[in-house]
C-alpha cells in the first residue's frame, strides 16, 4: 500500500473573501465555514477565530486539534465512517495544509481540557503554539443533551478541517512524504534479517468524552484489531475524547501518530514494521484482562520480535499496559513502554499506578503533575473560568495579573504518550 | 559585588574536636569559629561564602534529647540567620547520621533554607532526609573526608546561587528519588524506537522509568475460631457520616476517619453517604452498605457466626490519594486495631 | 493500608474490584468485588437478592479469613 502525503506549507492565516491558499497564506471566508458548520442543526452559533505562534493569545478549553487535509483526486472525502461514508484510506495521495490545524473549543459536560498557549512558558509544552490555528467555537442549541453535543463539536472540528483543504486538492506540493509498504507476508521474506516490530497502540474507551473512533466505530465496542499504519496516517482513527489533555491523543496526533513515523522512517533498514494493533482501554477487570489476552495473542501470532506500547491516559489503564508488557515479556518478546507519570508536585510518588518487574524499558513522557505558571495572555479565545474544571487546574489557578498556576495535565499534548513531543523526567 | 552567603555548619562531638564516646552526651554548643570539617570546608568556599558558626552537639545528647536539642538549634539558626545549614559529612556512623538526618530535614522544613550533609549510602541517616537534604555520597570512614568536603563545597556554591543541580551520578549525591520533568532533543517515540534497536541488539540502555518494586508483607495466620472472632470494617470507599466532620477529601485523602457504629444495625443513607470522588455514588448514596457491608456483619454477629463486629470503623478516600500517606493511614489503624485485640479486618474498596 | 495492618499479624481480605493492582501491590488475601462504584451491592438486583447475595459474599470474605496461606491469593 502506498501512500503519499503532499505538504503545502502554510506560514500565515488570514480571514478574508475567499478560502484559498497562495504563496504560503491561508485565507479563510468566515461566513462560508459557518454556514457549513451550522448545517448541523444541533449547533446555534459558530464562533471563529485566528491564533498564530507567538500572539499572546491562550485557547481554553480544547476539545480537539485537526490537521486540514484533502484527498487528491477523490470524489470522497473527508473521514471515513464519520463525515463521510465508510471507504479506503491510506492509499494515494493525500495534500496537507501542513503548520495548519483546527482547533476545537468549548465546554462540554463534566472535566474538560485543555490549555494551548501561543506565546511564552504555555508555548514550550504544546506543539500546537506552533501551528497556525483557526479557532471554531460552537454554542449548542439549548438544552442539547451532551452525547450529542460532543458528536456536534467534533464533526464540526472534522468538517472545518476538510473544508479548509479542499482549496489545496489540485496544489503542488511542497514536499511529498511516501509510505509505502508490502504486505506481512511479502515483507518477513523480503528483510528476514531484520527484527520484526509491531506498534500496540492503547486508546481509551471509558465512557462520554473518554472514547477514541475507528471508522466511525467506538472504541469502547472493538475487539483489539490489526490495522495497517498507512490507515491511521491517512484518517482512520479520530479522538473522541477529553481525558486529561497532556496524554490525550488528539485527531492530529492520530494523522500524525509520531510512533508510527518513526518506525516507518527505519522499516526496511533496521527493522521491519509489522503493523498497528488498536487496543481499547476498558473499565472491568474482565474487559482488560480480555483486551490484554487478545492483544498479546496478535502480537504472537505475527511472530513479533519486539513490540512498542504506548499508553492513553493514566490511572487504571497503567494495569492494562503492564499486564500486556508482561505477557509479551514471559513469552520472550520485547518491549518498550511509552506512558506518562503521576509523580505528584514534588516529584516523589510512584509514577505508575501499578508494576510490574517486567517492564524493564519505559519511555517517560513526563510527569503530569509537574507545576507551570503561564503567563499572563492578552486574548482568551473561549472561557478562561474552565480552568477549574480541567484537570491539573483548579480554584485558584488563575492569578490576579493574569498568570496561570496548573499542572502540566492542563496543556495540550505536553506529555504525549505516543511520544509526540520532547519531554521526559531524570531521577534528581 | 553580591552579599556573601552565610553557613551554619553541625559536626558531632568528635568531629569537633571534644572528644570521643566519652564526650557522646554533651549538650548542643555554639562556636563562632570554624572547628573540624567545618574549617576546611570554610577554605573551599572562601570565594563567596563564610561559615558563621559552628555547632557541635553529643550523638548520644542528641539522639535521647531530640525535642530539647532541637529548640536550641531553632535559636541558634534564628540568631545567624544562615543562607544554607551544612552537617557531617556522617560517613557511615550510625549516630551521627541519624543527628545530621533528623536536624538537617528539620532545618530545611522550619526555614526552607537548603541543607547539605555528606553520608555513606547505607547509613541510616540517608533515609530520614533524603527528600529534603541533598547528601553527598561518600566513603564509609573518614578517611573520605578529604574527598567529600570539595563536593559539599560545590553543591552548596551551586545552590545558594539557585543553580540547577545535574544528575545525582553527575554531582556525586544519593538520589532524592524524586523525578524531574524537562524538555530533551528527542520526542519520546524516537527514543521508544532507539530503546528497542538497543535492547533487540543486546545493547546497553537505560529505562527512563525504573519500575517501583513494593515490599511483600507475610500472610498472616487465619482466624482459628471465627465464631468468636471480633472483625474489624475498613474502607477506602469513602463512606463517611452525612456531615463529613472530618472534611475528609473527595480525592488525594490526607486524613482517615473513625467511627463508632457499635449500636447501628448497617450504614443506613439517612447517616451515611460517599464522598469519593472517583466513582458514580448514586448507588453508594441509595445504600452504603454496598461499599461496606456494615449490615450484613452486623446480621453476621445476631446469628452467632462471628464473635462481634469492632465498635469502630474505619474510612478513607482512595482516588489519588498518595501512597505515603496511604502508608501512614495502615499503620495507625493497624495500631488501634491492635491494641484493641481485633482480631481480623475487611477492607473494601472502589 | 492492607499491606500496613497486616504487618500487624491481623489476617486481613482486600475486596476490590481491580484485583491486578491490589496484587501487584501486595495485598495477600484479596477477593474480586463486584462492580467499582459497589465492591458488595448490585443494584440490578431486588433489595431482597441484593441482601443475600451481600450475605454470600461476606460468608466468602470471613472463609479467606480463616484460610491458611503461603503466598498471595485471588480467592
Amino acid at each position: 500500500m502506498r501512500l503519499e502525503l503532499g505538504r503545502i506549507f502554510i506560514k500565515d492565516i488570514q480571514f478574508g473573501s475567499e478560502t484559498k491558499v497562495s504563496n504560503g497564506l491561508l485565507t479563510v471566508n468566515k461566513d462560508e465555514l459557518a454556514e457549513l458548520i451550522k448545517e448541523d442543526d444541533r449547533i446555534k452559533d459558530v464562533k471563529l477565530d485566528i491564533a498564530r505562534p507567538g500572539e499572546k493569545v491562550r485557547i481554553i478549553p480544547v476539545k480537539d486539534v485537526i490537521e486540514p487535509r484533502v484527498k487528491v483526486g477523490s470524489k470522497v472525502q473527508g473521514f471515513p465512517g464519520v463525515t463521510s461514508a465508510m471507504h479506503r484510506v491510506g492509499l494515494g495521495r493525500t495534500n496537507i495544509l501542513y503548520g495548519a490545524a483546527v482547533v476545537t473549543i468549548g465546554d462540554i459536560v463534566g472535566m474538560q481540557e485543555g490549555i494551548v498557549d501561543m506565546f511564552g512558558e504555555g508555548a514550550k509544552w504544546t506543539p500546537f503554539s506552533k501551528t497556525f490555528n483557526l479557532v471554531v467555537d460552537i454554542t449548542p442549541e439549548a438544552g442539547l443533551e451532551p452525547h450529542s453535543h460532543e458528536t456536534a463539536v467534533r464533526l464540526a472540528g472534522l468538517k472545518a478541517s476538510s473544508y479548509l483543504a479542499k482549496c489545496a486538492e489540485n496544489m503542488e506540493a511542497e514536499e511529498v512524504l511516501v509510505y509505502e509498504m508490502d504486505n506481512v507476508a511479502e515483507n518477513i521474506k523480503k528483510y528476514p534479517d531484520l527484527p520484526k516490530i509491531l506498534y500496540v497502540e492503547m486508546l481509551i474507551s471509558q465512557g462520554l468524552l473518554h472514547d477514541g473512533f475507528i471508522y466511525g466505530v467506538n472504541s469502547k465496542e472493538i475487539l483489539p484489531t490489526l490495522i495497517h499504519p498507512n490507515e491511521e496516517l491517512d484518517g482512520a482513527v479520530i479522538s473522541g475524547n477529553c481525558v486529561a489533555a497532556c496524554d490525550k491523543i488528539t485527531t492530529y496526533q492520530h494523522q500524525n501518530n509520531s510512533v508510527i513515523q518513526d518506525l516507518y522512517a527505519k522499516h526496511g533498514k533496521e527493522l521491519n514494521f509489522l503493523g498497528v494493533v488498536l487496543t481499547p482501554e476498558l473499565t472491568t477487570l474482565e474487559g482488560k484482562f480480555r483486551s490484554c489476552e487478545m492483544t498479546a495473542n496478535l502480537a504472537k501470532m505475527l511472530g513479533a520480535d519486539g513490540v512498542i506500547v504506548s499508553e492513553e491516559g493514566y490511572g487504571n489503564p497503567d494495569s492494562d499496559l503492564l499486564i500486556i508488557c508482561k505477557k509479551l515479556e514471559q513469552e520472550g518478546i520485547k518491549t518498550v513502554l511509552i506512558t506518562d507519570e503521576c509523580s505528584g508536585q514534588d516529584g516523589f510518588s510512584q509514577p505508575l499506578a501499578d508494576t510490574t518487574p517486567e517492564a524493564v524499558a519505559v519511555v517517560s513522557a513526563g510527569n503530569v503533575s509537574h507545576l507551570v505558571k503561564l503567563d499572563p495572555a492578552e486574548v482568551i479565545l473561549g472561557n478562561i473560568a474552565a480552568i477549574e474544571n480541567i484537570s491539573g487546574g483548579w480554584h485558584d489557578s488563575v492569578q490576579e495579573d493574569g498568570r496561570i498556576f496548573c499542572e502540566l495535565n492542563a496543556i495540550i499534548g505536553a506529555t504525549s504518550e505516543i511520544g509526540f513531543h520532547n519531554v521526559t523526567t531524570v531521577l534528581r | 559585588m553580591s552579599e556573601r552567603f552565610k553557613v551554619v555548619y553541625y559536626v558531632n562531638q568528635f568531629f569537633g574536636q571534644i572528644g570521643g564516646e566519652d564526650k557522646a552526651s554533651m549538650e548542643p554548643e555554639v562556636h563562632e569559629s570554624t572547628v573540624g570539617p567545618a574549617l576546611g570546608f570554610n577554605g573551599l568556599i572562601k570565594d563567596s561564602g563564610d561559615v558563621v558558626a559552628t555547632i557541635i552537639c553529643g550523638d548520644n545528647y542528641f539522639n535521647e534529647h531530640k525535642a530539647d536539642a532541637l529548640e536550641k538549634i531553632t535559636s541558634i539558626i534564628k540568631k545567624y540567620n544562615p543562607d544554607v545549614f551544612v552537617a557531617g559529612p556522617a560517613f557511615n556512623a550510625g549516630r551521627y547520621g541519624m543527628a545530621c538526618g533528623e536536624i538537617g530535614k528539620y532545618v530545611f522544613e522550619q526555614f526552607k533554607i537548603p541543607v547539605v550533609t555528606g553520608m555513606y549510602k547505607e547509613n541510616p541517616g540517608v533515609d530520614v532526609c533524603r527528600q529534603q537534604a541533598i547528601i553527598i555520597e561518600t566513603g564509609d570512614s573518614a578517611a573520605a573526608m578529604r574527598k567529600a568536603l570539595p563536593v559539599m563545597a560545590k553543591i552548596v556554591t551551586k545552590l545558594v546561587n539557585g543553580e540547577e543541580l545535574g544528575s545525582p551520578s553527575e554531582e556525586g549525591y544519593i538520589p532524592q528519588g524524586t523525578h524531574k520533568t524537562v524538555i530533551v532533543d528527542k520526542r519520546g517515540s524516537q527514543r521508544a524506537v532507539d530503546m528497542m534497536l538497543a535492547r533487540l541488539k543486546g545493547q546497553e540502555f537505560e529505562t527512563e522509568m525504573p519500575m517501583p518494586v513494593f515490599d511483600r508483607v507475610d500472610p498472616a495466620p487465619a482466624v482459628k475460631d471465627i465464631r468468636k472472632a471480633t472483625i474489624a470494617l475498613v474502607t477506602s470507599g469513602g463512606i463517611v457520616p452525612v456531615l463529613n466532620p472530618d472534611h475528609i477529601e473527595s480525592a488525594s485523602a490526607t486524613k482517615f476517619g473513625k467511627y463508632d457504629i457499635s449500636g447501628m444495625d448497617g450504614l443506613s443513607p439517612k447517616d451515611f453517604k460517599t464522598i469519593h470522588g472517583g466513582y458514580d455514588p448514586v448507588y453508594a448514596n441509595e445504600d452504603p452498605n454496598r461499599v461496606a457491608p456494615l449490615d450484613i456483619l452486623k446480621q453476621y454477629e445476631k446469628d452467632g457466626k462471628i464473635g462481634k463486629v469492632f465498635e469502630n470503623y474505619y474510612v478513607t478516600t482512595g482516588t489519588g490519594t498518595a501512597v505515603a500517606n496511604s502508608v501512614k493511614f495502615g499503620v495507625e489503624i493497624g495500631a488501634q486495631l491492635k491494641a484493641a485485640g481485633v482480631d481480623a479486618v475487611i477492607l473494601t474498596s472502589t | 493500608m492492607v499491606k500496613e495492618i497486616e504487618r500487624y499479624g491481623i489476617p486481613i481480605v482486600h475486596i476490590a474490584t481491580i484485583t491486578t493492582i491490589s496484587t501487584s501491590v501486595g495485598a495477600n488475601r484479596i477477593m474480586p468485588a463486584v462492580a467499582i462504584p459497589y465492591p458488595v451491592g448490585n443494584p440490578k438486583l431486588s433489595p431482597a437478592e441484593e441482601k443475600a447475595m451481600r450475605y454470600e459474599l461476606v460468608d466468602k470474605a470471613l472463609k479467606t479469613l480463616e484460610t491458611s496461606i503461603n503466598e498471595q491469593t485471588i480467592f
